[in-house]
Parts: structure tokens; sequence; C-alpha cells
């Protein structure tokens, strides 16, 4: 009975599912899939080294530093680092005294409420604080962004498939419309207010080219800013707000492993020599 | 329980046998995983998945009990929290990375233990029971695995609550309310996230407990073992301590190097990006993927594409996902050759190889994008998988002229160690 209904309910699943691909394969033939401008002009992101890469990467404090100081000068004009506070500034090498000044000197005031009046207000942020939004609300980011709201950047890396590399690729990939582009999707053209980006999954974003010039940032360690180094600086310093514990986490996996190889050698060993009699012929 | 020969509990301490008379707790687990559970000697390498994932329950408990002290059920400040534990938590980031990467720790080797016992038969009588109540822990550990996903609060999570939940608003009629009803809202928010966040902590002590009936019902009729010939008499068999738990050891030491160089090294490689951008019901994700661990399942889910006259094949779709795991239940009955072990089915054993690559496409096929081909290998494969279980397997258990068995168990044995050193073609091939 059991043997009759499974068979039964097999032959209804496995034969509809069967008619099903029929159907599909037929419309598959008959009207093959349209191919869309995304498939035909997205690009994987750029291959691009970090210091960070593999599992014995460390940040490059000096680089971080940098990016900090293209995030400062350039993205937090937009875009928010709330996750971040300025008492982690310390990672990148900053002393207390240089966070603290980096925090009170910070463009963006810290919301607050002023202590005579019970009045919303502002103040100074201090090392406490996490980074001042921009904006004081999504309405508010629309409004100042022709209606595209600038996302968070705290966990940007993460966020992305291939995050360090995603955000370098983007940074540098603006471009105009490929003519061929243009002439295969005529529909396709970006529209006014977006700019066009290959490494962009839909391919044209609100962001106008944020990196443009050479020399935009003046780096204080003598670095020349290209875009370019501008872009992965920018990127390694996402990167470690994304992930700040990335080098405890490469150490203690590193420590965890050769531990875990000596005592599953030792386990190994063991469990020879317990089994050493039973596995002889003569048992 | 056990054989007659099994080593009995004797405590020698006057404490130990104080102890003993009033409370037999020692002895319990003595006759449970100690030296008084006589098993095959036999046993491979894929009899160590079930204590593996009894490892991996262990870490999902603690990591999760320690991230819950300083996670807040709340839609408003749940991805915050679940950040700030990265960040700020002593040894945070690794509580959380060892629980997410735990969780699919845990189901690689259920599924390792799930496939041991379809290719070795582990199912059949006596032991019909202990692979009942696994499936049980299965479904518990599934239903766990998402409720635990939703948590962080992140695109995947809230996008994930409100396909999964959509599943039950295809049921015809009370469909919509049932949906409601378990979100407590029209769509995913405060309510399903503290519902989902007390269930997800009280479910894992729910398979502990089914755990501890699952070795139950397995110590009656004792371990199978990889020739599928039971038990004969003493020669056949040792303590389970110190032998298996001296295999076990090396094992657990295999299974935790691997889990940590995921951990450690890749620890976002099995997640989704899409989950580190907190949730927003405005904004769609583009492809709402499952976790891995769920995506045969999605497959078998997305494949019904037309419907049946008055049946929509949504409904078609989730009932036959539903239909993939409860099919499971009747393995048993379904599969009535004699033999347990696939090592003497050869026609079986085939089946069971193509099934394996079978579940591996549907994998596949869950994770691509809905659109073609990969509907159509989809649709392929789940006709396959319910063919295999349904129509397949009682067929071949019909047909089939298995191959001869050894006599015991011990013979087994001495036939591979029994020849000169480095040879043991005596084993049938597996």
């Amino acid at each position: 009975m059991v043997r009759i209904g499974a068979f039964l309910v097999g032959l209804f699943f496995a034969g509809w599912l069967f008619i099903s691909f029929l159907v599909g394969a037929y419309s598959y033939v008959t009207e093959p899939p349209a191919n869309t401008v995304e498939h035909e002009f997205y690009l994987a992101p750029k291959h691009v080294s970090f210091s960070f890469d593999g599992p014995f990467g460390k940040y490059d404090k000096q680089q971080l530093q940098r990016g900090f100081q293209v995030f400062k000068e350039v993205c937090s004009a937009c875009h928010s680092l709330k996750f971040v506070a300025f008492r982690d500034l310390e990672a990148l090498g900053y002393n207390e005294a240089e966070v603290k000044a980096i925090a009170k000197q910070w463009a963006i005031k810290t919301p607050s409420v002023d202590p005579a009046t019970g009045e919303p207000s502002t103040r100074e942020p201090i090392p406490a604080d996490h980074f001042p939004k921009p904006f004081a609300n999504n309405v508010a980011a629309a409004a100042a962004n022709n209606n595209a709201i600038p996302p968070d950047l705290s966990l940007m890396t993460k966020a992305r498939k291939h995050g360090s590399a995603y955000v370098y690729s983007l940074l540098t990939g603006f471009t105009d419309q490929p003519a061929e582009l243009l002439k295969a999707f005529p529909d396709a053209k970006t529209p006014e207010g977006l700019h066009f980006n290959p490494y962009f999954p839909n391919l044209n974003l609100a962001m106008a080219p944020p990196l443009t010039a050479e020399g935009q940032v003046t780096y204080g360690d003598g670095t020349k800013a290209t875009v370019d180094q501008m872009a992965q600086d920018v990127s390694a310093f996402l990167t470690w707000t994304a992930e700040p514990k990335l080098e405890n986490r490469h150490r203690a996996g590193l420590a965890t492993i050769i531990f875990l190889l000596i005592a599953t050698g030792l386990a190994y060993m063991s469990y020879q020599n317990i089994w050493a009699d039973k596995k002889k012929a003569a048992a | 329980m056990s054989f007659p020969w099994a080593e009995q509990y004797t405590p020698k301490h006057p404490v130990m046998q104080w102890v003993d008379e009033k409370l037999p707790l020692p002895r319990l687990v003595y006759n449970a995983v100690g030296a008084g559970y006589p098993v095959p000697r036999n046993l491979n390498y894929f009899w160590n998945f079930g204590v593996l994932a009894g490892l991996a329950l262990v870490i999902q408990i603690v990591t999760g009990v320690i991230m819950a002290m300083h996670y807040g059920a709340n839609d408003l400040v749940a991805f915050g929290t679940v950040e700030q534990t990265m960040r700020d938590v002593n040894a945070g980031w690794l509580m959380r990375y060892a629980h997410a990467n735990g969780a699919s720790f845990f189901f690689i080797v259920v599924y390792l233990h799930i496939f041991r016992g379809l290719y070795f038969g582990s199912y059949k009588a006596p032991r019909e029971m202990v692979w009942l109540l696994g499936l049980v822990i299965f479904l518990l550990m599934m239903a766990t695995a998402f409720m635990g996903y939703v948590l962080p609060w992140g695109q995947m999570s809230y996008w994930g609550a409100k396909v999964i939940t959509g599943l039950f608003g295809a049921i015809p009629v009370v469909g919509e309310p049932i949906q409601t009803w378990l979100l407590g809202g029209f769509a995913p928010g405060n309510a399903s996230l503290n519902r989902f966040f007390s269930l997800h902590f009280l479910l894992p002590f729910v398979i502990a407990g089914v755990i501890i009936l699952h070795i139950w019902a397995l110590h009656i009729p004792g371990s199978s073992n990889p020739t599928g010939v039971e038990v004969k008499g003493p020669q056949d068999t040792v303590p389970f301590h110190p032998y298996y738990t001296a295999k076990d050891g090396f094992g657990a030491g295999v299974f935790l190097i691997a889990f940590s160089i995921l951990l450690f090294f890749a620890p976002n490689f099995l997640g989704h990006p899409d989950n580190y951008i907190e949730a927003n019901p405005l904004s769609t994700p583009a492809h709402i993927v499952p976790e891995w661990y769920f995506w045969p399942f999605y497959a078998i889910l997305r494949a019904f594409t037309v419907d049946f006259f008055f049946i929509p094949a949504k409904l078609l779709g989730v009932l036959a996902m539903f239909a993939s795991i409860l099919l499971l239940f009747f393995l048993p009955w379904l599969d009535t050759s004699p033999v347990r072990s696939g090592r003497y089915r050869p026609m079986f054993r085939k089946f069971w190889w193509i099934l394996l690559a079978d579940v591996a496409v549907l994998g596949y096929c869950g994770v691509a994008p809905a659109a073609e081909p990969f509907v159509m290998i989809s649709q392929i494969a789940a006709a396959y998988y319910f063919a295999h279980f349904l129509i397949i397997l009682p067929l071949i258990s019909r047909f089939e002229k298995p191959l001869p068995l050894p006599g015991s168990i011990t013979e087994a044995v001495l036939a591979k160690y029994g020849k000169t050193d480095g040879e043991s073609a005596a084993v049938p091939a597996e």
C-alpha cells in the first residue's frame, strides 16, 4: 500500500515536472530569452591586490590613514559611517590626542540637546562618538542627492561581492557609455542625472565620479595622490571599517590551526595505538 | 539495551558506588558512550559524522548563548547590535563567525551522516525509529537555521523571511491568514523578529532532546556497520570507549581544522553580501537566495512553473518541497531489499551516486537566478529526485540481485587484514 501510494505520488511529481520541462523547453526554443544590456556590458571587479589579502594579510596603517583622509575630504560629504567610532581610529596608528583632535575638528557635528533649554542642538564630537551622519534623515539625504540616498559605508566592502575590489573598480570605473552599447541597446542610454559605470550591476548610478583629478587630496606622507592611488587607499580604509578585527582573526586563526594540527596528529597516533591489536590478522 | 557481553559498570571508588546507588547517571553515560556500549569493529570514517553533528550542536549552543547576551531582538536595533558584537564585544567577531559558519558545518556533517545512512541502508529494520528521529532532528535544524538567519535583520534575513512564510500563503483559502499569523503582521517586522529569536533559542534544546531519543533508539539494536551484516558475537564488536572515542577524537580534530580554515580565513565565503545591508522593506534584492543548505529544496520549490489544472504552480512547488523531505520518512518501507549495505547492491549503488549528483545539481540550480536554462535543469533534476525515492528504489529492491554477503563482521575484517600487508583486494569496492 505504501509503495503503491509512493509510486503514484512519484509519478505525479516526476511526470508533472517533465511536462513543465517540455513547456519551458518549447518556449525557450521558440522565443529564446532576450539579451540584456547588464548581461552584455557589466564588468566583474578589476584585479587589485591589497596588503590584507591572504591568510597572513595585515592592514597597511599608512594606507589606512591615507584612505581615511580621502573618506574625510571626499566621501564623508554625503556618506555616513555609522558603525565606526572616532575611538576606533587608534587602530590606524593615531594616538589618543590625535583622535581627540580629529573628532573635535570633524566638519559634521553630533546631534545633541541644549542643556539649558532642552532644544535640539549639536555639539563637537568626542572620541566615544560614532561618526555623525551628514544628513539628518533619509528624506534630507534623498532631497540633496537627486532622490538617491547615499548608502552608509561602514560595511560596504562586505555588502558587495569582492567588496574591496568592487569599491576600487567602481571609483575608477566611470566612463562614457560605449558606442556599441548604444548601438545594440538604443533604449539603454544613461538617464539624465545618472552616471555610467560598467562595474555597477545595473550600469547607471546616481553618484557622480567622486575622484576626478590627481592631487584632489594632498597626502601628508608625500604619496602621489593619483585617482588610482586614492581609490585603492579608500578601498583599503573601507575594508578596515567593515572588518576591523581582520588582523586579530588572522593571528588567532594561525595559532588555532597550528594547535589543531598538533592535537589532531596526537589524536591520530592515539587512535592507531588503541586499534593496533584489532587491525592485525590474528585479532 | 545492548549485547549480553557488554562490559559492566563497576564503580570502585566508594563515592562513585554511593552515587551509583542514588542516581546511576555515570552508569547511563558508561552504557551509552562508554565502554559499556559494544559497537561493530568495522565502522569506517563515515560513522564519525554522528558524533561530529553532536559537536557542531554544542558549538552552536555555546556561541549562540554568548551572542544572545549581546543581541537586541528588536527590528530597530537588531542589525546594529550584531555589528556591535562584531566590533566592541571581546571576541564577539569570533563568536558570530563561529556561529554562522558553525551552522554550515552542522549541515555539512548532517548531510554526510544522512547520505551515509542512505548508502549503507542504516534506515532499514530494525533501525527505522533511528532514521525517523534523525529526520525529525533534520526538520528542527532547518527551522532553527531559517529563524537564526532572520535574526541579524539584514536584507536576506528580511526577504528570506518574507519568501519562506510566503510559502504558507500558497495554501488555498487559509494561506494568507496563516502567513499573517506566523509573522505577527502583514510583513516581517518586530513581532516576527521577536518570536523567531525566542524559537531560535528554544529549538536547539529540543534538538538536543530528540538527539537523546535518536541515540536511545540506536542503542536498542546497536549501531549498523558498513557490511550491513548484524553483529553475531563478541568477536564482532569493540567497546565504544576507548576504540571509537579515540577514532572520534581524531575525526573531531579534522573537523575542527576544516571549520577553522573557513572561520578564520574566509568567514563570509558561505554567506551572502546582501545580509550586510540592513533590512529594507522598500528595496527588494536582485536575487533572493537562502543559505546553501537549502538550495536543493529551493530548486525543487521553483521547478514547478506550470499549473496543474486548478492547482497553481506555486502551491505545487510548496507541496513538492515539503514532500521531498517527508518522503524520506517512508524510506524504510520503500526500499524493501533485505540487504542493507550498498556494498553488496550493485544497482542500488549506481543510483545512489546518481542521487548524490542529482542533489548537487539541484543545489546549483537553487542558487542560480530563476532563469533558463537553470529552471529546465532543475525540473529534470527534481523529477529524478522524486523518481529515485518513490519509483526507482522500490523497483530495484524487487529486481536487483545482491552480491554474496560476508558471513560475519569479523570475517569481513579478517578478509581485509588477513592478507599480506598493503593488500585489501578482498574488500568489495565502494
